[in-house]
């Protein structure tokens, strides 16, 4: 049963298997093994970056293309949920017509951009994708009677999804291992639930003669063409795909935080993050994006309170309190990202899989 | 024996725009500055936007030209070019701001040694640095595109944060040395000294590269190289050497752009050169990636679509710069001049 969820896609190393078994429980458990706030807010973010980052893996591990464009996707669905659900009032049925608008609208876009530059070659995409999205975080930004402008968009979630919903009074009495049954741990859920259905969908994509096509075309394009396989589709479908998968990730975010805003969901910051889960957890292997993600997401919340406080432990010495303030995060996550692409190009699972 | 065939030659006559089609992009840049007048219908505001125009495309066609000559030579996508852009701009700026007493004199002398000064500085700290990265960064990943853009944008953050650190976070705010403040009139608009001065700059950089690479040995030698460059290499040149000789030219060339950009802005940020390589992107690709002709025209064609529409309709701006490149890569996919690679 495992095996035909998992599509075949077997983790095929003990640690690796160990370790993606140990995030799904935690992950699938958090609300209950980790009670409180901010750690179950940082569960859901693994989960929706786990699926971000693997719809990203699909192009760029998977079809070998890059773009910069992923955090549009990103937002476009975020914005999707929101516009629909501060319009229609809150809702289900918003919700779910935000997110398919959304993924509609991102796949459009991307048939769109990828028939204009992946035609004439891999390369034009890198710098087409970051042109467009960067016009559109502009656009996002100065678009405020719509998109609410810098400040963003705060809405309303359905009742059952917010604190105020309680449920389970007469069967466990309000709170089963003295965690309260409310709509936060039903918010958590349903982002975990639809986390996973993406992921486990990523995964039968990415083992089907499609993905086994795209593979063939990042190794060798010439070829793959010389087959017989019209590469230019199949790039552009990998495309469209992706885009909508990542839309579907930014609705689940945008449900999750009930608030969207350009820093929040197109961010260049965000873009950077993706890249650099992608990298570090092993292109081309999804895998690899449930590790990256996860690790990236716990660095990011617990490791840059560590450099602040190695920032004062060296104050006074000149430059290094500079170099490890906990706002030069991202200079070392460039030089991170540096080092493992040149060192450490198949990541921690490539790794893991190799000392099998 | 049987009779010649008929032969009838027809002399036709070439059309118009047959024989104006391979002038087509040079003629692009009159057309668009003669849309912008029948959409502006005012010729005192559209010089003026015309003249900046000009003045915003030779800044971007200086920090492109770089870019897209080393892509051409070797194949190399720098996503980390804007990196150079900002660096110029600090270094150039900082130089002019030691300088105070000589930018704030009211002599032109003065006034343009310091200028003179701050961008010698900022084009060798780019071109050093241009050396240093194309060592570090690009060498090791030569003949893969993926890992280039990766490592290449790895080196843009990288170098985007130690600006941070060593000049702050916050902009910095400047004035323009004294000289190349104000504007002259000339038939009713206003004219900014400096975009005059940006234009002849960038003429002057334009017509210098076009002389070098079409006179000189080494720019035979480079022009080979994008063309063919296993043949060059046969033929006993060091291709590697004459490509990080063009690695560090371009790099200077963008610390150039950057000065002349912040002087442009009179503010400089960490980010400018991010914000810069959007709109380098599009020119290059409008280009045609590796012709520095094309990067000529496609960065006056952005330079001046970008002051019309920022005047007709100020939040379409960026838009109409993506519009202007789809369009022209409906018409020609591969950019205005193509570079024909001898594979």
């Amino acid at each position: 049963m495992i095996r035909s969820l998992l599509s075949g896609d077997m983790p095929r190393s003990l640690p690796l298997a160990l370790i993606l078994g140990g995030i799904l429980i935690c992950l699938a458990l958090a609300p209950f093994l980790f009670p409180g706030v901010r750690t179950v807010d940082t569960a859901a973010r693994i989960c929706i970056f786990i699926v971000l980052v693997a719809s990203y893996d699909l192009l760029l591990g998977y079809g070998g293309i890059v773009s910069f464009a992923h955090t549009m996707f990103f937002g476009i669905g975020a914005y999707g949920v929101a516009l629909t659900s501060v319009h229609m009032g809150r809702g289900f049925d918003a919700i779910a017509i935000g997110a398919l608008a959304g993924a509609g609208l991102a796949a459009a876009l991307a048939l769109l951009i990828g028939l204009f530059s992946l035609r004439v070659r891999a390369i034009f995409f890198a710098m087409i994708t970051l042109a467009v999205a960067s016009a559109v975080a502009v656009l996002v930004s100065q678009l405020s009677g719509l998109t609410g402008g810098e400040d963003g968009l705060t809405f309303k979630t359905p009742r059952q999804l917010g604190p105020a919903f309680k449920f389970g009074k007469e069967m466990f009495d309000g709170s089963l291992f003295g965690v309260k049954l409310n709509g936060k741990l039903l918010a958590y859920y349903f982002v975990f639930i639809g986390a996973t259905l993406l992921f486990l969908a990523l995964l039968r994509v990415v083992n089907s003669p499609f993905g086994r096509v795209l593979q063939a075309i990042r190794e060798n394009d010439f070829r793959a063409e010389s087959i017989g396989y019209r590469v230019v589709y199949y790039r552009v479908a990998a495309t469209c795909l992706s885009a909508a998968i990542a839309a579907l990730a930014g609705s689940l975010y945008a449900v999750w935080l009930r608030y969207v805003g350009p820093d929040t969901v197109l961010s260049m910051e965000l873009m950077i993050d993706i890249l650099l889960m992608v990298v570090i957890g092993g292109m081309g292997t999804l895998y690899g994006a449930m590790i990256g993600a996860t690790l990236f997401v716990l660095a990011q919340n617990y490791l840059q309170n560590l450099m602040g406080a190695a920032s004062h432990l060296v104050e006074g010495l000149p430059l290094l309190p500079e170099l490890l303030s906990a706002d030069r995060w991202l200079l070392w996550l460039g030089v991170l990202f540096i080092l493992s692409v040149y060192f450490f190009p198949t990541g921690v699972v490539g790794r893991l899989r190799e000392n099998r | 024996m049987s009779a010649a065939p008929e032969h009838a030659p027809t002399m036709a006559q070439t059309t118009l725009a047959e024989r104006l089609g391979p002038y087509m992009p040079v003629l692009l840049v009159p057309l668009l500055a003669l849309a912008g007048f029948l959409a502006i219908m005012n010729p005192a505001s559209w010089l003026t936007l015309t003249v900046s125009g000009l003045a915003m495309g030779m800044m971007i066609f200086i920090m492109a030209s770089g870019l897209t000559l080393v892509f051409g030579l070797m194949d190399v996508i720098n996503f980390g070019h804007g990196a150079f852009v900002s660096v110029g701009a600090f270094v150039g700026i900082t130089v002019l701001m030691t300088l105070g007493h000589m930018t704030q004199a009211p002599s032109l002398m003065l006034n343009l040694g310091a200028v003179l000064l701050a961008v010698l500085g900022a084009m060798l700290a780019t071109g050093a640095m241009g050396w240093a990265f194309e060592k570090v960064i690009v060498a090791p990943v030569y003949g893969h595109h993926l890992k280039q853009i990766l490592v290449t944008m790895g080196g843009l953050i990288v170098v985007e944060q130690l600006i941070i650190v060593l000049w702050g976070p916050e902009e910095i705010y400047f004035n323009r040395p004294e000289a190349l403040k104000g504007a002259i009139t000339f038939a009713g608009a206003a004219i900014e000294k400096y975009r005059l001065v940006a234009v002849a700059v960038g003429l002057a950089v334009f017509a210098a590269m076009r002389w070098v690479l079409r006179r000189t040995k080494i720019g035979l030698i480079v022009r080979a190289g994008v063309e063919n460059g296993e043949m060059v290499q046969a033929l006993g040149y060091r291709l590697k050497l004459v490509f990080v000789g063009v690695f560090i030219a371009g790099s200077a060339l963008a610390g150039l752009g950057g000065v002349m950009w912040a002087l442009y802005q009179e503010v400089i940020t960490a980010h400018m050169g991010n914000h810069a390589m959007i709109l380098i992107f599009i020119v290059v690709i409008i280009g045609g990636l590796g012709s520095v002709e094309g990067c000529f025209i496609g960065a006056l064609l952005v330079g001046l679509m970008q002051n019309y529409i920022a005047f007709i309709e100020p939040k379409a701006a960026l838009i109409s710069n993506i519009a202007l490149m789809v369009t022209i890569l409906m018409w020609r996919p591969m950019g205005m001049i193509p570079v024909v690679k001898a594979k």
